[in-house]
C-alpha cells in the first residue's frame, strides 16, 4: 500500500523541500566524493587537470541531478519505475549491438561528453522496478511461486544481457541487487536457502564444466578465478595486480607513507590505479589509518539509509532506499575485497571514489532517490 | 485494488526487521574487510613495505673502460673510441616519420640501419632509447645539437667502441673484440654481470680474447628507481666502474709494421725476438685482415671473402701455422750428434748425392753431392747426406730430446689464441700415433726437417735465440700490466756445451757470409749487422722415381699448393746477438731464394730500427732494394707514442 493512501499530515512543498534534506547524508557523500578528488591528485602526479577535474566536474554535475531527483515526489519515482526499466534493459540492448567494446567488453555507449555503462544504470532501475513491482503486489501474495518468478524474470534479463558484454563483475551485482531486494520485500526465507543450494550446485557446474565442450565461462573468466584462487602462481602475468595491490596495501603500514608518497602508485606498479584500484593508494599512502575511515565513511552512508528506510512506512520508498544501500555496499565491499585479494579481479569501482562518469552520476542519482524518499516520508 | 492499513504496516516492519539484517550483514563485511586491513596494512607491513622497495629499486650496470693496449714504445694498438649515436625516444619526439625525415635532412642515414630501428621503435616501449644511427662524425653531431630544437625525442649519446689504429698490422697479435654471443657464454661460462649489458663488447681473438680478465675491468653499478615499466625516474646512488687494466705489449709496433708489409703478397708467417730476453717484437702473417671489421660485426660477404682465401687470412702462421721445419731443423741434429758424442767437429762424410740404406735411396738437395764436408760445411751449404749419416749414429730419441731442449715440438704459452704445440717425433710417439714401428728412415728424414717433424715459426724463433744465447729463452708477448713488469728474469744456461754452439754458430754464420753458404746472397755487407742463419726448404709431396729420373720438376712449374715451403731462421748481430728471426713462407719455393732475403731485411730493420739504407746490401742488390723498399705498404710517418703514456714501470 502506497503513499497515497496514508493521512499526510505534512509535506513540505517548493523550495521549502531543501530545508527537509538529508544533510548529514550529503556531508557523507562530499566527504567520500573529496577522498575521491584527493587520491585522484596523488595517483596523477599531483596533477588536478589530469583525472580530478573531470571528476569533480561530474560530481557537481551528479550533485545537480542528485537535487532534482531528490525534490520529485517519490510516488513520481515509483510511477515511472517500470518505464526507467524498459528504457535501462533498451540500452543493454543497443550496446549488445552497437556498444563500444573496450577491455575486452561491450560495455559504452559514447554520449559525446560522456560514455554511458547501461549496466551501471540498470543497477538502480532493476532496484526501482522490483520496489515497485513489491509495493503493487498483495502482501499475501509475495511468496507464492508465480510472483517469485516473475521478479526472478526481471532479474534475469539485465543478467543476461551483462553477461554477453562479457562484464561478469556487473551480472553479479545485479544478481545480488535484485536477490536483496527480493529478500527485503519479505519473500520467505526456503526460497533463498534453495537459492543459495542451487548457486553451491552452480559453481560446481561452473567448474566442471572446465575444458568441455558445455564451458560456462569464458576463459578469461576462469584464468581470473584461478589468479584469484592462487596469485602466487603467475605473480608477473594474470596474478600481477593482485600481487601488486597487496604490496601497495600492506607496505602502507599504520599510518601510510603520506600523500604522494606511495611508491607503487607512483611508479605505476599498480594497475588501473585510477579506477578500480584507487583504493589501493588511498591504503599506500594514508595507511590502515585512512582506508578504514573511509569503509568507515561507506558504512556510515549505509546506516543512513537504514535509517531513511525504517522511518519511512511506504513499502515502495523502504525497498528501494535499502536496495540502494544494497547496491552501493557491494560496490564497495566487492572493490575492496578485490584489492584486499578476498575476491577475484572483477571490473567494479569503488563508488564515488573511481574515476568514471558512468558510476558517479548514477550514484548520485540512486541517492536522490534516497533523499526524495527522506523528504516525502508520511510524517 | 483495496488493501488494508494492517497489511502495509505489518508488511512495512517486515520489511524494517530485514533492513537490520541486512545491515548486520553490512556491519559483518565491513568488520571483515576491517580485519583484512589491518592483516596487510599492520601485521605484515614490513614484508609488504620490503617487496614494495625491491619493486622500487632497480640496479643498472654501468659498463667499465676497457683496458687499453699499447706496444713497447706507447704506441696505441688498442683505443676505445668514442662512439657518437643518436637516439630517439618514441614518447619525446610525437611524429616519429617526421622526426627521421628532419634528421635524414640533417644527416645521411643508412636506409636498412633506419628500417630496423623503425620496426624496434614499434616493439619497444615508447620511453625506451632506441639507437637511429651509429658512428656519427663530430660535425654531425654537431649538426644534430644544432637542430634539436626541430628534433622533438632525439638524443645524441656518447658511448665507448674498441678501435683498432694500427689495423690489419696487428690483427694476429692483438686481435679483436666481439659481441658476447649465447656461444661465448656457453663456452666460457663467464657469468660476470658485466655481460649482460647490452652491446657489451669481449675479446674474442688473441690477446683481446686471452687478456680479457685484465683487459674487461668492473661494472659499476647504479641504484635508480624504476616505475613498473621499467623507466628510470631518478638516479638514487651509483658506483663508479673500475676499468681494465692497460697492457703493454713487447711488440715494436714501426718494426710489426715493416714485417707485415715485407710479407705481403705471401701467404707467409714471421717472428722476431729479442733473443737475450725472449720478448716478441714483431709477429707477421700475412695475408692478413682489418679487426675493426669484427668489432662493429663483419658482413657474410667480407667473412666468406676472409674464409675462402686459400692463402687463409684468419689463420695465425707464425703461431698456429705447422710445417715441416727442413734443413732448419739442422742445428737441433748437429748438437745432438757433438753431446752424444758421435761426431767430431772435424769429422768427413763424402756426399755423393744421394745415400742408401736399406733398399731406399736417400737423396740430398744437391744431386750432384757435396764432395766431402765436415760439420760447418754441412751447415752453410746445407748437407742432406751428412745428417743422414750422423741420424744414424745420434738415433731419434736424443734428437727428439735436443728439439725439446731448444724449444721445438714443446708448447709455448703466449696469450694468443692458437699456439700449435708442434712435433719433434719419438719412437713411442709412431708406436702410438701411427701403429707403426720407427725405421731407420724415419729417423733420417726426420735429420732434415722433414717426416714427421713439425714446426711453427714461432718454434724456429725459440730454437734460434736459444742457439744464439745458450740460454732458455721463453718467448714472452707481455710487458707490462698496468705499469708493473711481466718480463721473466734472465733465462738460464740451456745447458749445451758452448763450444758445441760456437761451432753451430760458425756454421750458421757461414750459411749467410761464405760464398757457398745457402743464404750467402742474403749477406750483409757492414760486419757490425752480420747476420747468421739457415735456410730451408720442406717438401709438401714425395718425389717418384720416375720424377727423379726424367728430372725433379722445379718449384716455378709447379702448382702453388705443391711448391716447397719456404723457411729462414736466423739472427743478429752475429758477434752479439740481439734478434732472433723466423720466416715461412708457405709455398715460396726455396728458403734461400725467398725466405732468406725477407729476413735479412726484418734483421736489418729491426737492428737500425728504421727502414735499412741499400749501402748494407750487396752492390749488386742496392737498387732492386731501393724499389722494394719504395713499394712496400710501410708507413711513412712511423707510429708515434699517443698522448696517454704508459704508466712507467716501477
Amino acid at each position: 500500500m502506497s503513499f497515497l493512501e496514508y493521512n499526510v499530515k505534512f509535506t513540505p512543498t517548493g523550495w521549502r523541500k531543501i530545508l527537509y534534506l538529508n544533510w548529514p547524508l550529503i556531508v557523507l557523500l562530499i566527504a567520500v566524493a573529496g577522498v575521491g578528488f584527493l587520491m585522484l591528485t596523488s595517483v596523477a602526479g599531483g596533477r588536478i587537470d589530469r583525472w580530478a577535474e573531470p571528476q569533480i566536474e561530474r560530481f557537481a554535475l551528479g550533485f545537480i541531478l542528485m537535487l532534482i531527483v531528490a525534490l520529485v515526489p517519490i510516488w513520481f519515482w515509483r510511477n515511472v519505475s517500470a518505464l526507467a526499466f524498459g528504457l535501462s534493459v533498451l540500452l543493454l540492448l543497443f550496446v549488445e549491438f552497437f556498444g563500444v567494446v573496450g577491455m575486452g567488453a561491450q560495455r559504452w555507449i559514447d554520449l559525446g561528453f560522456m560514455r554511458l555503462q547501461p549496466s551501471e544504470l540498470t543497477k538502480i532501475t532493476l532496484v526501482m522496478v522490483l520496489a515497485a513491482y513489491y509495493d503493487w503486489l498483495d502482501v499475501s501474495k509475495k511468496s507464492r511461486l508465480l510472483y517469485v518468478i516473475f521478479p526472478l524474470v526481471l532479474i534475469a534479463i539485465p543478467v543476461a544481457l551483462t553477461l554477453r558484454q562479457p562484464d561478469l563483475g556487473t551480472a553479479l551485482l545485479l544478481l545480488m541487487g535484485g536477490g536483496a531486494v527480493m529478500f527485503l520485500a519479505g519473500v520467505h526465507w526456503a526460497y533463498f536457502a534453495g537459492v543459495i543450494a542451487l548457486g553451491v550446485g552452480a559453481v560446481f557446474a561452473v567448474f566442471t564444466s572446465r575444458g568441455t565442450g558445455w564451458q560456462l565461462l569464458q576463459d578469461y573468466q576462469y584464468r581470473r578465478i584461478d589468479t584469484f584462487l592462487n596469485p602466487s602462481n603467475d605473480p608477473l602475468g594474470a596474478g600481477y595486480h593482485i600481487t601488486q595491490s597487496q604490496i601497495a596495501l600492506g607496505s602502507g603500514g599504520w599510518t601510510g607513507r603520506g600523500f604522494m608518497e606511495g611508491t607503487q602508485s607512483r611508479l605505476n606498479f599498480l594497475p588501473e590505479k585510477h579506477t578500480d584500484f584507487i583504493f589501493t593508494t588511498l591504503a599506500e599512502e594514508f595507511g590502515f589509518v585512512g582506508a578504514s575511515s573511509l569503509l568507515a565513511l561507506y558504512i556510515l552512508i549505509l546506516v543512513f539509509c537504514i535509517v531513511i528506510a525504517r522511518a519511512t512506512r511506504d513499502r515502495f520508498a523502504a525497498l528501494l532506499v535499502m536496495g540502494i544501500a544494497v547496491a552501493f555496499f557491494l560496490y564497495f565491499a566487492v572493490n575492496m575485497a578485490m584489492v584486499m585479494g578476498l575476491a577475484p579481479v572483477v571490473g567494479v569501482p569503488l563508488p564515488l571514489v573511481s574515476y568514471g562518469g558512468s558510476a558517479m552520476l548514477v550514484l548520485m542519482v540512486a541517492f536522490g532517490l534516497v533523499q526524495s524518499a527522506h523528504i516525502h516520508r508520511p510524517r | 485494488m483495496k488493501r488494508t492499513v494492517k497489511d502495509t504496516e505489518d508488511s512495512t516492519r517486515q520489511i524494517g526487521r530485514r533492513s537490520l539484517f541486512v545491515g548486520g550483514l553490512f556491519l559483518a563485511t565491513g568488520a571483515v574487510l576491517t580485519g583484512r586491513m589491518r592483516y596487510l596494512q599492520v601485521e605484515r607491513a614490513d614484508d609488504f613495505r620490503l617487496l614494495a622497495e625491491e619493486n622500487r629499486i632497480n640496479i643498472r650496470l654501468l659498463p667499465p673502460a676497457r683496458g687499453l693496449i699499447f706496444d713497447r714504445g706507447g704506441v696505441l694498438l688498442a683505443a676505445n673510441e668514442q662512439n657518437y649515436r643518436v637516439t630517439l625516444v618514441r614518447e619525446d619526439a610525437g611524429d616519429v616519420d617526421a622526426v627521421l625525415a628532419e634528421l635524414a635532412r640533417i644527416v645521411t642515414l643508412d636506409m636498412t640501419a633506419l628500417e630496423r630501428a623503425r620496426a624496434e621503435i614499434a616493439r619497444r616501449p615508447p620511453f625506451v632509447p632506441v639507437t637511429i644511427a651509429d658512428r656519427l662524425s663530430w660535425a654531425e653531431i654537431s649538426a644534430i645539437a644544432v637542430n634539436a630544437p626541430a628534433l622533438p625525442g632525439i638524443t645524441p649519446e656518447v658511448g665507448l667502441s674498441r678501435v683498432y689504429p694500427m689495423g690489419a698490422d696487428l690483427a694476429h697479435v692483438v686481435g679483436y673484440v666481439g659481441p658476447v654471443s649465447d656461444y661465448y657464454l656457453e663456452q666460457t661460462g663467464d657469468t660476470d654481470p658485466v655481460l649482460q649489458i647490452p652491446d657489451f663488447q669481449v675479446g674474442r681473438y688473441n690477446v683481446e680474447a686471452r687478456m680479457e680478465r685484465v683487459l674487461r675491468g668492473r661494472a659499476g653499478t647504479k641504484r635508480v628507481e624504476v616505475n613498473a615499466g621499467g623507466r628510470v625516474m631518478r638516479e638514487l646512488d651509483r658506483d663508479p666502474p673500475d676499468p681494465g687494466g692497460d697492457l703493454q705489449l713487447t711488440i715494436d709496433a714501426g718494426l710489426q709494421n715493416y714485417v707485415e708489409a715485407r710479407l705481403s703478397g705471401e701467404s707467409a708467417g714471421a717472428i722476431v725476438m729479442d733473443c737475450q730476453s725472449g720478448e716478441i717484437l714483431a709477429l707477421g702473417s700475412t695475408p692478413t685482415f682489418d679487426p675493426n671489421l669484427f668489432v662493429r660485426g663483419i658482413s657474410t660477404a667480407a667473412w666468406n671473402g676472409l674464409n675462402n682465401d686459400r692463402y687463409r687470412p684468419l689463420a695465425n702462421k707464425a703461431t698456429q701455422g705447422l710445417y715441416p721445419p727442413g734443413s732448419t731443423y739442422k742445428m737441433i741434429v748437429a748438437l745432438a750428434a757433438l753431446e752424444a758424442g758421435v761426431i767430431t767437429p772435424d769429422e768427413t762424410v763424402f756426399c755423393p748425392g744421394h745415400m742408401d740404406v736399406g733398399d731406399r735411396r736417400f737423396h740430398c738437395w744437391n744431386r750432384g753431392g757435396h764432395g766431402r764436408v765436415n760439420l760447418i760445411e754441412s751447415i752453410s751449404q746445407s748437407c742432406d747426406v751428412y745428417f743422414y749419416e750422423f741420424a744414424q749414429r745420434v738415433g731419434i730419441e736424443a734428437m727428439s730430446d735436443m728439439a725439446k731442449r731448444l724449444g721445438c715440438g714443446v708448447r709455448h704459452d703466449l696469450p694468443m689464441s692458437g699456439i700449435a704445440e708442434g712435433l719433434a717425433p719419438t719412437m713411442q710417439w709412431k708406436a702410438q700415433n701411427r701403429g707403426a714401428a720407427w725405421v731407420v728412415g724415419d729417423s733420417l728424414n726426420a735429420s732434415i726437417g722433414q717426416g714427421f717433424v713439425l714446426s711453427s715459426p714461432l718454434h724456429l724463433a725459440v730454437m734460434t735465440a736459444r742457439l744464439a744465447t745458450g740460454r732458455a729463452i721463453v718467448p714472452t708477448l707481455i710487458r707490462s700490466i698496468d705499469g708493473i713488469s711481466q718480463l721473466p728474469d734472465q733465462a738460464a744456461d740451456i745447458g749445451i756445451d758452448a763450444g758445441h754452439l760456437q761451432l753451430v754458430q760458425r756454421g750458421m754464420w757461414q750459411v749467410n757470409n761464405d760464398r757457398l753458404g745457402t743464404a750467402y746472397s742474403s749477406r750483409v755487407e757492414v760486419a757490425d749487422y752480420a747476420i747468421a742463419g739457415k735456410t730451408g726448404s720442406s717438401q709438401v709431396r714425395n718425389i717418384t722415381a720416375a720424377e727423379r729420373a726424367s728430372g725433379v720438376i722445379s718449384n716455378a712449374d709447379l702448382p702453388w699448393e705443391r711448391r716447397d715451403h719456404a723457411l729462414y731462421v736466423g739472427y743478429a748481430p752475429y758477434d752479439n746477438p740481439r734478434y732472433a728471426c723466423s720466416v715461412i713462407v708457405e709455398h715460396g719455393g726455396g728458403g734461400s731464394a725467398v725466405a732468406a732475403p725477407i729476413a735479412r731485411d726484418i734483421l736489418l730493420r729491426a737492428q737500425l730500427g728504421e727502414v735499412p739504407p741499400p749501402t748494407l746490401y750487396p752492390a749488386n742488390q742496392r737498387r732492386d732494394i731501393e724499389r722494394l723498399h719504395r713499394e712496400l705498404p710501410i708507413l711513412r710517418t712511423p707510429p708515434t707514442p699517443t698522448g696517454r703514456t704508459v704508466r712507467s714501470q716501477a
